[in-house]
């Protein structure tokens, strides 16, 4: 899965943002997303056969139990043996998938270790604010969805990487490898903070702190949106994450408390520059 | 099942009412049920044509209708016809929602067919309380009046209607839109809901008091039964929705603050009394379909019902389960851990009693002689294409996945595939079944085949896709995605069309039947068709067993 969805993003920089004629669930930037898979995968192995089962029944009743078939009905109304097989199969089936979903939600609230960067995440009418609380100097910006209009002004002519309705002027930064703690809220009406490739979903309501973590695996653009109803410009406030080399986070970090714009032109550069060498290589 | 004297003969003792004593100040339950039928289809033209808008704008990336649509309504230009426009998306998500909910589905599953059939089928003159049955209905015409009127008064600064979803979490339904449209829209539920308790009152104290001599409860037709559960969850929860959106009521406009943190509220907590009530609202929706299915597999696989007792205690069990797994719709909330294992185990549970009702359903037809009426088509759909909504929903019930499908097209696509083509598919089914019954005239079958035909093929192209713009992703309630989600909304917005072309083939097979006046006769089903009903004339007469069935 994740092979897969690297190869189809040339650039060598994994990313994730839906596909056109997509099937299936977004590939996985974190373990915890590769779980997710992993589970909704099993998942289909049971309810896609008792879907077909149940079909497969129907089409034998209709095909072998029609009047021109058999014109005589039976007066068959209990079997204690099969009401107690479809009473009992269907709890297995239930204990069987309850096992490892009940391994996916602890997992979901079991970061690997202390968080090592703290990020605030407050959803406005109709953006997002983010905050970072690091050493001494935390900062914040907000992220508004790149319209036509600003796209040259950021530098981000390329849709393909800058997809309409998903893309942002500043995308909240993190370092790869690191377990980041989102702290989520919204200042006016509820929002959800959401990345499908992160296995990632946290609603924002006002006068409560959401907490949840992600541990990003590979370097990249990911993308979400905003998932509760917020008005009318609820399909125009997306969620983008950047993840990128320690390095190059500690680089931005230092930049971003003073000149978010700055910084953000100097680690697009940054990550430019390490692609040339990369396939240069 | 009964041994109940003819009662076709008695046709001279109808005295019927005139036009404004019989339709308006009605107390006879079939011809309120009939009110209800006309006020349901109505409602469900209306629901269905802000869907057919929202599918014509998703059909391709971008805003393509809405802000035209929204300068011919609002009279507003340029940029500020855009911003009207996506408002008015949100206004059709909540008015497609709320219509189809109150206005469609209970109408005619409660309100129609069991207004109609249960006194009937339990062998009952009439509902216990005909006056209020007739409160019942006429609190439903102004509650929907208010309803759209909502969408035309202001809503958020400077935008009309309530713009939502049907869930109105505060703060968007409290401070979000401080404007009068909440408030429209509030009444309009309150009045909905006071009718939906009459009539639950009404239909428990008729199914415990008015059974004909020897009709134990557990002779009781499914239907009846399926009724009757539905009735206690209507009463039980519909109070529930009633306090929270009072709650709301207040703080919008008397300076509470249930769901304000500024005032030590939370938002949260709404959320929790909605779907308190939520949660049971859609076994309401479903359960009375349950009841119908059961009679008209039975009836033309020529066999009684499969597990009568087995079939009884599911519903129950379903109902009663159906109050505990609420906050499965509020993973994502931010709800402890402890309390999320809670409720997915408690949400898988349902999935037994409901396996119970699709295999004897099966069960039933097993060993019968089936035949393929319009009917029995529509019922076959039905446990197929619920089975599919069903199995999503098992899928849905673990937290940590719903942690990806969460308020994602998933989830639209699976509460569809079992309210849509679940629910609605019973009532075209129950419509068919007792179309004769009702009016006295055969439909006409090929009418209702190419109905059904073309319903099926284009709700499954509407849905079945859904499912996979829910996994990539894509967000409800959107009016507009990223360009990648635009082939399979293409292929959804194709169905919703087919789907609208299904509705008027509807109608003309409605109108083809009082047209051509075929008449039915008492029984056009056959020896599969024993509940009561069918031993009565078609129509039946005004007022039924005067003379009180003997049940052995």
């Amino acid at each position: 899965m994740l092979g897969a969805a690297a190869s189809t993003l040339g650039g060598g920089a994994f990313a994730a943002q839906p596909e056109p004629w997509q099937m299936g669930l977004q590939p996985a930037g974190t373990e915890m997303m590769a779980g997710l898979i992993w589970f909704e995968q099993y998942t289909l192995w049971f309810i896609v056969p008792i879907t077909l089962f149940v079909l497969a029944l129907l089409v034998y009743v209709v095909v072998k139990f029609r009047a021109s078939a058999n014109p005589v009905p039976s007066r068959t109304t209990h079997n204690t043996t099969i009401e107690v097989v479809w009473t009992v199969v269907p709890v297995l089936i239930l204990v069987a998938i309850a096992f490892p979903s009940f391994q996916l939600l602890n997992a979901q609230y079991s970061p690997p270790r202390e968080a090592e960067l703290t990020v605030k995440a407050t959803g406005y009418q109709w953006y997002w604010g983010y905050e970072y609380q690091v050493g001494d100097s935390p900062f914040s910006f907000e992220a508004v969805m790149l319209t036509d209009a600003n796209r040259a002004e950021y530098g981000k002519e390329d849709i393909a990487q800058y997809p309409r309705l998903l893309a942002v002027d500043n995308e909240m930064v993190v370092p790869v490898d690191t377990v980041v703690r989102v702290l989520v809220t919204a200042a006016d009406v509820l929002h959800a903070f959401a990345m499908p490739a992160f296995g990632l979903k946290k609603d924002a309501v006002p006068g409560r702190l959401n907490e949840t973590w992600f541990e990003a695996k590979e370097e990249g653009l990911f993308y979400g949106q905003c998932s509760e109803i917020c008005g009318k410009d609820h399909a125009f406030m997306p969620i983008a994450i950047r993840v990128v080399s320690k390095e190059q986070y500690a680089a931005w970090a230092a930049q971003a408390a003073s000149d978010i714009t700055g910084a953000n032109k100097a680690l697009k550069a940054a990550i430019a520059a390490d692609k040339s060498v990369a396939s240069a290589d | 099942m009964a041994g109940a004297a003819a009662h076709a003969d008695h046709g001279h003792h109808d005295h019927k009412p005139g036009f404004v004593k019989r339709w308006l100040f009605s107390t006879n339950h079939k011809d309120i049920g009939t009110l209800y039928l006309i006020f349901a289809i109505i409602a469900g033209i209306i629901g269905g044509f802000l869907s057919v808008m929202m599918r014509w704008e998703l059909a391709e990336p971008g805003i393509q209708i809405f802000h035209g649509l929204a300068s011919m309504v609002y009279g507003v230009e340029g940029d500020a016809a855009i911003d009207a426009g996506k408002h008015m998306y949100n206004v059709f998500t909540t008015g497609h929602g709320l219509i189809m909910i109150f206005f469609m589905v209970m109408p005619a599953l409660i309100g129609g067919f069991a207004n109609w059939m249960v006194p009937i089928m339990i062998g009952a003159p009439d509902m216990a309380f005909p006056r209020m049955n007739n409160i019942s209905f006429w609190l439903l015409p102004p509650a929907f009046i208010l309803l759209l009127l909502s969408m035309f008064v202001e809503g958020p600064p400077g935008a009309m209607g309530v713009g939502g979803g049907w869930t109105i979490y505060p703060p968007l339904s409290t401070s979000g839109q401080p404007g009068p449209a909440m408030d429209l829209a509030i009444l309009s539920l309150h009045i909905a809901g006071a009718s939906s308790i009459l009539g639950a009152i009404n239909f428990i104290t008729t199914i415990f008091n008015m059974r004909a001599p020897g009709m134990t409860l557990f002779k009781m037709p499914l239907f009846a039964w399926s009724v009757l559960v539905t009735a206690f969850l209507l009463l039980l929860s519909l109070p529930v929705l009633a306090g929270a959106i009072t709650m709301l009521l207040t703080d919008r406009n008397f300076g509470t603050a249930f769901f304000d943190p500024q005032g030590g509220g939370d938002p949260i907590l709404f959320q929790h009394l909605f779907w308190f009530f939520g949660h049971p609202e859609v076994y309401i929706l479903i359960l009375p379909a349950f009841g119908i299915i059961s009679h008209i597999v039975s009836t033309f696989s020529k066999k009684p019902v499969f597990g009568y007792m087995g079939m009884a205690v599911a519903m129950v069990a379903i109902g009663a389960v159906g109050f505990v797994v609420w906050a499965h719709h509020m993973y994502t909330t931010g709800m402890s851990l402890a309390s999320q294992r809670y409720f997915v185990f408690a949400t898988m549970v349902i999935a037994v009693p409901t396996g119970v009702k699709i295999f004897s359903w099966i069960a039933t037809m097993w060993g019968g002689s089936l035949t393929f009426k319009a009917p029995m088509v529509w019922a076959i759909a039905f446990i197929f294409l619920f089975t599919l909504g069903g199995v999503t929903g098992v899928q849905l019930a673990n937290a940590g996945l719903d942690r990806a499908m969460h308020d994602t097209y998933y989830v639209v696509a699976h509460f569809h595939y079992v309210l849509s083509m679940g629910a609605v598919f019973a009532i075209f089914a129950a419509w068919y079944y007792w179309f004769p019954k009702i009016t006295g005239y055969m439909y006409n079958e090929p009418i209702a085949h190419l109905h059904f035909w073309i319903t099926f093929i284009g709700v499954n192209l509407i849905f079945f896709p859904q499912h996979f713009l829910g996994l990539a992703g894509m967000p409800r309630r959107y009016i507009d995605y990223p360009d990648a989600y635009a082939g399979w909304n293409l292929v959804s917005s194709y169905g919703s069309y087919l789907a609208a072309v299904g509705v008027l083939v509807f109608l003309v097979g409605v109108v083809e039947a009082f047209v051509k006046k075929r008449v039915a006769g008492d029984n056009p089903w056959g020896e599969g068709a024993d509940t009561l009903e069918w031993q009565l004339s078609s129509p039946p007469p005004y007022h039924q067993w005067e003379q009180l069935p003997r049940i052995r």
